[in-house]
């Protein structure tokens, strides 16, 4: 990938990010060469580098997701490795985690190995293949799991997401059988029985609107089964998309106990919630109602499948406690789920549509209309522990001499209207078409080569 | 007036009470030799039926032909649907062919909303799946001012499968608009949560037929299909006609005046005795005359035929 610094600093090439605020400090200059950051200081010696100029910008270490689809094998008319590490890298990602649902499933030492290869041949974002846990994500047999640990894509964390491994001796099995090589179940929490036919999220609008519910404790239920699992074994668990308060407390309550448990949250889980689907987008906190406009209002007639996604949006209670529990920790990372579907699949009849939205290239900007500016939350939720998670040794550490340089430059002042005709992914299901959010990425670098530049693609 | 007509939401008292007012005049009609108006002559109304709904089909039918309308009538069996054609395509179609208005029937909540996103002309909800019903909820309001002379201040009881009814939603919101108490009734498995405020405040719910009944002016049954059972919302359809059903006993706990409704088609024996059925209380039979009167008026308000 990057030449070897061995050998002195002549290496090429070379570029001076210049004025940059890091997390936790004021103005500085990054040197980065040969892949790694070589120097921060201030007034660095700009000879023989290009400058970027970060004046007013912020540096973060390039954010790494979790949960990625990225739909190749299968599905290349939605999305592809490419295509998607472009989203990514344009939403300063430097590390993205493809889930396992492709077509092949992601169920042999075969197709991760295909999808890390598009990856490094892509060369826009690190692409971290996510293993299946069970053959064809059927639930009913382990996939090989031991074989995709030891292939060339050193597969760590392995889902069945968008099914739920719902057996609770399969799921006791796959917990346990990781542990040899220090692997992650991350789980879909679901309990299928309880959302058969399922819509969107059980409650006042589903009643309203006529479409069957997806209640809370078809989530609950699980994880809280999950937690106690992961306790008898000794392993670990990682929860992907988070969405109810519930799961906070049960989340809680697991972490008090010591159970080796992490857990995700979806930007559209903390911004949007149901009331959406019946064509009312409602403020959620306090945070709304600065830096984001096109908050509340009517969005069209409703039904809008854009807004279909599973877990289902839930309710504005749910999203103010995801919030509170992202901030305090018991919420350990955001990850996007990002999900492109082919047009066709979301111009049709509500239940018709097939569920999920695109992420990667508005999720800082969603983090930062919540969050507000708290730099080094972000990049703890963004960066750092989902690095840690997936054991991205390269990426989630804050730049220092000697430090890969996987950073990203992001504008906090700007303010973009998102329009889902200018996503760099192949789809166009966005969420948030219409709405001003605030920041913008400036720069995007991956083992210190820029991957954007002014906010474009740099291919 | 409005547009379209999706939900029951979409109608305030004033409007309802028009619709009402004109379905008055158009059943006057009705009793005429000649039952044709000339009001929507080179109109195109088309019934887009994707469940087979052969009462609804053809009331909406005969109301529009009674107005002198272009008819034309779109099944999604045996047409292109069947080939695998989508919504979208068959609106575009729709509307290069000059639609002023399309009757839709869709199994899916929510079709009607999104074909309006596609065509020009109007759109009227002809039930989507388990969501609304709108001008049955008009039509339920006609025979329970015709019958009992108002609908404000009524006491309305909608008994049975709440959760899968677009019948019961569709009633509750025209209801309230219009002034009516409404009570829900039926085994806890088909309420729906959060019904009490989900479509209008001040809706109750009873799991007791029997404590309602001695209050209810109107007693609406809605159509129960024995396949809940395996679902198990119910134990067996013995139990629910037991705990649920209208029978003779219960139907002689009701105030002299009482009506009972219910939109068709019936389960005789299930949710309703066949002795209640053919009562003098029951409006069945009348409840299906009225249906075309009503959607005379809403198809006469909607395609601006006042304006002509």
């Amino acid at each position: 990938m990057s030449k070897s610094t061995v050998g002195g600093d002549q290496v090429t090439p070379t570029y001076l990010i210049r004025g940059a605020r890091v997390v936790g400090g004021g103005p500085t200059d990054l040197l980065v060469a040969g892949g790694v950051v070589t120097r921060v200081g201030s007034g660095l010696d700009a000879r023989g580098a290009t400058v970027v100029d970060a004046d007013g910008l912020v540096a973060l270490p390039g954010l790494v997701d979790l949960h990625t689809h990225l739909r190749e094998p299968g599905r290349e008319d939605a999305e592809t490795v490419e295509s998607g590490s472009r989203a990514a890298a344009l939403g300063g990602y430097t590390a993205v985690c493809a889930m396992a649902n492709t077509s092949p499933v992601a169920d042999t030492a075969g197709v991760v190995e295909q999808v890390w290869r598009l990856g490094r041949e892509a060369g826009l974002v690190d692409v971290q293949p996510i293993g299946a846990v069970t053959v064809g994500l059927a639930g009913e047999r382990l996939a090989e799991l031991g074989a995709m640990a030891d292939s060339a894509a050193r597969v760590r964390i392995f889902s069945d997401d968008g099914h739920c491994v719902a057996d609770p001796r399969l799921m006791r099995r796959a917990l346990e059988y990781v542990k040899a090589f220090d692997g992650v179940i991350a789980q879909h929490a679901e309990e299928p029985r309880l959302t058969e036919g399922a819509q969107m999220h059980e409650g006042e609008v589903s009643t309203r609107l006529g479409l069957t519910g997806w209640p809370a404790v078809a989530e609950e239920a699980i994880i809280a089964r999950d937690v106690l699992l992961a306790e008898h074994v000794g392993s670990r668990l990682h929860v992907c998309h988070l969405s109810t308060a519930g799961s906070v407390e049960v989340l809680r309550h697991a972490k008090a106990r010591g159970v080796r448990v992490t857990a995700e949250v979806t930007p559209h889980h903390l911004l949007l919630t149901d009331e959406i689907v019946g064509g009312r987008r409602e403020l959620v906190g306090p945070a709304l109602a600065g830096p984001t406009s096109g908050g509340a209002g009517t969005v069209g007639t409703g039904y809008d499948p854009v807004f279909k996604v599973n877990p289902p949006l839930r309710t504005a209670a749910d999203a103010a406690a995801l919030r509170e529990a992202l901030i305090e920790g018991i919420i350990d990372v955001v990850a996007t789920d990002h999900a492109p579907h082919a047009l066709e699949d979301k111009e049709c009849e509500w239940a018709y549509a097939r569920p999920g939205m695109l992420g990667l290239e508005t999720a800082l900007s969603v983090l930062l209309s919540v969050l507000g500016e708290r730099w080094d939350l972000i990049a703890e939720r963004m960066s750092r522990t989902p690095a840690r998670i997936a054991g991205l040794v390269e990426h989630g550490r804050d730049p220092a001499p000697g430090v890969p340089a996987n950073l990203t430059l992001v504008d906090p002042a700007a303010r973009r209207t998102v329009d889902p005709g200018e996503m760099a992914s192949r789809s166009r299901n966005t969420p948030y078409a219409g709405m001003t959010l605030p920041g913008r990425i400036v720069a995007t670098f991956l083992a210190g080569e820029p991957t954007v530049l002014d906010g474009k693609a740099v291919r | 007036m409005l547009k379209h007509l999706l939900s029951g939401a979409d109608l305030d008292a004033a409007t309802a009470t028009l619709i009402l007012d004109t379905a008055g005049e158009m059943a006057r009609l009705a009793g005429r030799e000649v039952k044709k108006l000339p009001a929507l002559r080179g109109r195109t109304v088309v019934n887009l039926f994707y469940e087979d709904s052969t009462r609804t089909r053809i009331s909406f039918e005969a109301a529009a032909k009674r107005l002198s309308a272009d008819v034309i009538n779109f099944s999604a069996k045996g047409s292109s649907v069947s080939k695998g054609e989508s919504l979208k395509d068959t609106a575009l179609t729709l509307q290069a062919m000059g639609a002023d208005a399309v009757v839709i029937r869709h199994p899916a909540s929510g079709a009607p909303h999104t074909l309006a996103n596609w065509i020009d002309g109007s759109v009227l909800n002809a039930g989507d799946g388990t969501h609304e019903h709108p001008t049955q909820a008009l039509l339920d309001a006609y025979t329970m001012r015709s019958r009992l002379g108002r609908v404000a201040g009524l006491s309305v009881a909608v008994v049975g499968d709440v959760l899968h009814s677009r019948v019961a939603r569709s009633n509750v919101l025209l209801l309230a608009t219009l002034g009516a108490k409404v009570t829900l009734v039926g085994p806890p498995t088909l309420i729906p949560v959060d019904i009490g405020t989900a479509l209008a405040p001040g809706t109750e719910v009873s799991y007791d037929l029997d404590a309602v009944l001695p209050t209810a002016d109107v007693v609406m049954m809605l159509r129960v299909q024995r396949e809940r059972m395996a679902d198990s919302y119910f134990p067996s359809a013995r139990e629910y006609a037991r705990r649920y059903g209208l029978d003779g006993p219960r139907m002689r706990r009701l105030p002299d005046h009482a009506i009972v409704m219910h939109p068709g088609p019936m389960n005789r024996g299930m949710e309703i005795a066949p002795e209640v059925a053919d009562s003098s209380r029951s409006t069945i039979v009348e409840q299906v005359t009225n249906g075309v009167s009503v959607r005379m008026a809403v198809l006469y308000l909607l395609l601006g035929g006042m304006d002509r």
